[in-house]
């Protein structure tokens, strides 16, 4: 076994005796995601490399600690993807941060979400136990699919090493085109366009102006561009590149930055959820942002009644703290909640209280 | 042929059935042997048991009373759809209760606007397509028992189909899943929105083979149709060959909304049964599929056409009507039952490896045919590298059934070692318990079963399936050798 694994089970091993805590962290570029989470850090980034990668098996494996920018460069040679273009929130964004953090880009709603995208994960559990699930192949039941399991928990499951990821084909042709439209109007649309078979890739709606991305073969996007109408919109890369990695004023400008960020999934025919603040909405509907500072239950109301749950995604650690950052679970669902983390991590090693406060 | 499950249990069976009449009326709770015949077995008829009751609820707080009662009474559970299953996923336990969610049947809503379907989980596979057809939409998970398998089934083996390579797996099409805790709480995974909060449980319960929960209701994506789908039949004089091209199409760059594929066996053997208009001539059969808009779909045939030709297919047919199509597709998903027809019985083999690896694991296949004087006909789903090798065999010949089940542990081995899976569709179940130890660790197996735990702790539900007990996995090794079991790297 290599040193670095086996300096970690070392850590593992020592922690869990000692009662303490292990910080799993790559790059840190989501540091802000969750709660925050106590105990030593687990560098990861000396873990990297893509293990190996054929494009014709649509399959790369890397390391945890491999730069998502380096992965996603090496597909983009070979005319490959991350289809669901996943956020990097900054320079140093890990492959296996991504996948800890579940966090999907504008395509989510067009392609499926990073848990879509795992095949296999080679992990450390709480006992310094190194796991294999999965593997490197489309389709695998055998066993419980924990690899889907480790996409958005956190690490507070266990320390992935290895990740195995499907890939797909850059889509051949693109166009962005942008209408003036209400945001009950853009709902309406945007759902209405879903149960078509259109080319649709990505939206935004925000402040009056729907903006639409199709993606997919040539014929297709043209034909598109023809029934649906709007404007083009030149060199639209940058908008959408300012949308994936919240970079647009809507996320950065200097007046809102100050305001909590609540992220809202809900189901995509939700009507408006009004709020005071401002709102951008993605994924044709199922994704609204809110800013501003109402309170949290009631953000947390509006979301469930919209089918859905509300994240605080940006905010002070001590609203955080008091508000909690993700969406309460139902007693049953703490349960098994509990239970799991009994079962990867049973001294607790892992990310405390990065996801609940109670593991 | 009887299965010994490892995991027993200690019922008392007459306080079992007290309980369950007090909840049951009686034309719902199966207790007389002849009765229960018709559940000793799921598609996977090689192996039986005979449950002690049958259970048939026909609401969710009937199956809640029901599970609380086995919870409280230490007694098994086993869910049961529609049993087309081919892994003995539902195959009874015999110290435990079968509970048939056949009356589950009803379609509760298709919301065209929302593209999404609520059924229940024994509503066909088929019927939520053809419910939600009037809107344009469809339901895209197919597995070839699509007219008789249910979604409740679909979810609880995480179902394939012969289009997701393109569509996705169950796994990928199912937004929310309610049900109940062995402990007769209600709970739901997923939600109406695009992901939910906490740990994805809903990635979870898909495949988890009924040993984590029971289904009442699910929640599924629809797919707009696409205007227009047309499939190429390519046919080669060599299964290798074919199993290269299966390659080719991919480095071109060609997602194909189904890419199929079938060997002579299985062609002569679908031929008089569908009258596919196969030629019966070529060695294998390529199914291409390309679906899209009516120009999209000629610009990416014509793509097709080139790279398979290229890879030495000797002559290519494309639909020319969606009845040909139809009617194209009609032999690939009726392979299994007419490989029924000409053999008193078969194994289905479910192992998925590598694409680069199908034209090594065919040659293999082929020697072992030879090695244990059986035919093999071979149906794949090409595009993901998921084999379906049909096994013949006539279990009334003494020693045949022990052949046939060496053969098929023969392939999944060398699926694994090929760096692939003994199962891409049909599940573990009671078939594949034992080569699970060929591709996990005894820690990660130890692992699974904590995991259980975490749903159901007094290991209730559906037990002695799906993960081999520590026991079941050194016996294996011991009778298989360290070099068959030794897990090789699997990524």
């Amino acid at each position: 076994m290599d040193a670095q694994l086996k300096e970690w089970i070392g850590r593992i091993h020592d922690a869990a005796k000692a009662g303490q805590q292990l910080r799993i962290r790559g790059g840190g570029s989501k540091d802000f995601y969750g709660l925050p989470s106590a105990g030593d850090v687990l560098d990861t980034t000396s873990w990297r490399g893509i293990v190996s990668y054929e494009p014709t098996e649509l399959v790369v494996v890397a390391r945890a600690g491999t730069p998502l920018a380096e992965l996603e460069a090496t597909l983009r040679e070979k005319g490959q993807c991350l289809p669901f273009e996943p956020p990097h929130f900054g320079s140093g964004a890990t492959v296996g941060g991504m996948v800890a953090a579940g966090l999907s880009g504008p395509r989510r709603s067009a392609v499926g979400a990073v848990r879509d995208y795992v095949l296999g994960v080679k992990m450390l559990d709480g006992n310094g136990e190194l796991l294999a699930f999965g593997g490197q192949v489309m389709k695998n039941v055998a066993g419980y699919d924990v690899p889907r399991l480790m996409a958005g928990s956190l690490g507070t499951l266990g320390l992935m090493t290895e990740i195995s990821l499907k890939v797909l084909p850059l889509p051949p042709a693109g166009m962005t085109l942008r209408f003036a439209m209400s945001e009950t109007d853009a709902l309406k649309k945007l759902n209405a366009w879903g149960g078509q078979p259109l080319p649709i890739a990505a939206s935004v709606w925000h402040d009056g102006a729907l903006t639409l991305r199709l993606a997919g073969a040539v014929a297709a996007v043209r034909a598109a561009r023809q029934a649906l109408g709007g404007e083009e919109v030149a060199d639209a890369g940058a908008f959408w590149q300012s949308i994936r990695e919240q970079t647009h004023p809507y996320f950065a400008g200097e007046k809102v930055s100050a305001a909590a960020l609540w992220r809202l999934s809900v189901a995509s025919v939700a009507p408006p959820i009004c709020c005071s603040g401002p709102t951008l909405i993605e994924w044709g509907g199922a994704l609204r942002w809110l800013r501003g500072d109402q309170g949290a239950e009631q953000v947390r109301n509006l979301a469930a009644s919209a089918g859905g749950h509300a994240t605080l995604f940006r905010g002070e650690d001590a609203l955080k703290t008091a508000a909690g950052a993700f969406h309460p679970l139902s007693p049953v669902l703490a349960k098994i909640h509990r239970n799991l983390k009994q079962a990867f991590d049973p001294a607790g090693v892992f990310n405390r209280g990065r996801m609940y406060p109670e593991f | 042929m009887a299965f010994a499950n490892d995991v027993r249990f200690a019922v008392n069976r007459s306080a079992t059935l007290e309980r369950l009449r007090e909840i049951l009326p009686p034309h719902l709770l199966l207790v007389e042997e002849e009765e229960l015949r018709p559940y000793e077995c799921d598609g996977l008829t090689a192996y039986r048991a005979l449950p002690m009751f049958v259970v048939l609820p026909e609401t969710e707080s009937q199956v809640a009373e029901i599970l609380r009662a086995c919870y409280a009474l230490g007694t098994p559970v086993v869910p049961r759809g529609a049993a087309t299953g081919l892994s003995g996923g539902a195959m009874p336990h015999e110290d435990g209760v079968v509970m048939s969610l056949a009356k589950f049947k009803k379609i509760l809503r298709i919301d065209p606007v929302s593209r999404t379907a609520i059924v229940q989980p024994g509503v066909r596979n088929l019927a939520v397509s053809e419910a939600a057809a009037p809107h344009g939409l469809y339901y895209a998970p197919d597995p070839s028992s699509q007219i008789a398998c249910t979604i409740g089934g679909n979810v609880a083996e995480n179902s394939g189909g012969v289009h997701c390579l393109k569509y996705g797996l169950t796994v990928h099409n199912v937004l929310k899943v309610r049900g109940f805790t062995i402990e007769g709480e209600a709970v739901e995974f997923g939600a109406d929105a695009l992901d939910s909060a906490g740990l994805d449980l809903l990635a979870l319960i898909n495949g988890s083979e009924g040993l984590l929960a029971v289904i009442t209701e699910v929640t599924v994506k629809l797919t707009p149709k696409p205007e227009l789908a047309q499939v190429v039949l390519a046919y080669f004089d060599d299964v290798q060959k074919a199993g290269n091209a299966v390659a080719d199409v991919i480095a071109a760059g060609i997602i194909p909304g189904g890419l199929e594929m079938m060997d002579k066996p299985a062609t002569h053997a679908v031929e008089p049964y569908v009258k596919a208009g196969y030629d019966l001539d070529a060695e294998a059969v390529l199914l291409c599929e390309s679906d899209g808009t009516p120009i999209e779909v000629a610009e990416e045939i014509e793509r097709m056409k080139a790279v398979l030709e290229k890879s030495g297919a000797t002559s290519l047919v494309v639909s020319q009507s969606e009845a040909e199509r139809l009617r194209f597709w009609a032999g690939r998903k009726a392979a299994f039952p007419a490989v029924g027809r000409i053999t008193p019985d078969y194994l289905c083999m479910d192992g998925t490896i590598p694409r680069k690896r199908l034209a090594e694991m065919l040659e293999a296949i082929a020697d072992l045919g030879a090695k244990y004087g059986l035919r093999c006909a071979n149906v794949f789903h090409a595009g993901d590298g998921n084999l379906h090798p049909l096994i013949m065999y006539d279990a009334n010949q003494p020693g045949e059934l022990e052949r046939a089940t060496a053969f098929g542990g023969e392939i999944l081995e060398l699926s694994v070692k090929l760096g692939g899976t003994v199962t891409g569709e049909h599940g573990v179940g009671v078939e594949k318990i034992d080569v699970m130890a060929a591709q996990f660790t005894p820690a990660e197996i130890a692992a699974f079963h904590r995991l259980k735990a975490a749903f159901d702790g007094k290991g209730l539900l559906n037990p002695g399936k799906g993960i081999p007990t520590l026991a079941r996995c050194r016996e294996y090794t011991q009778t298989r050798g360290a070099a068959a079991v030794t897990p090789p790297p699997r990524f």
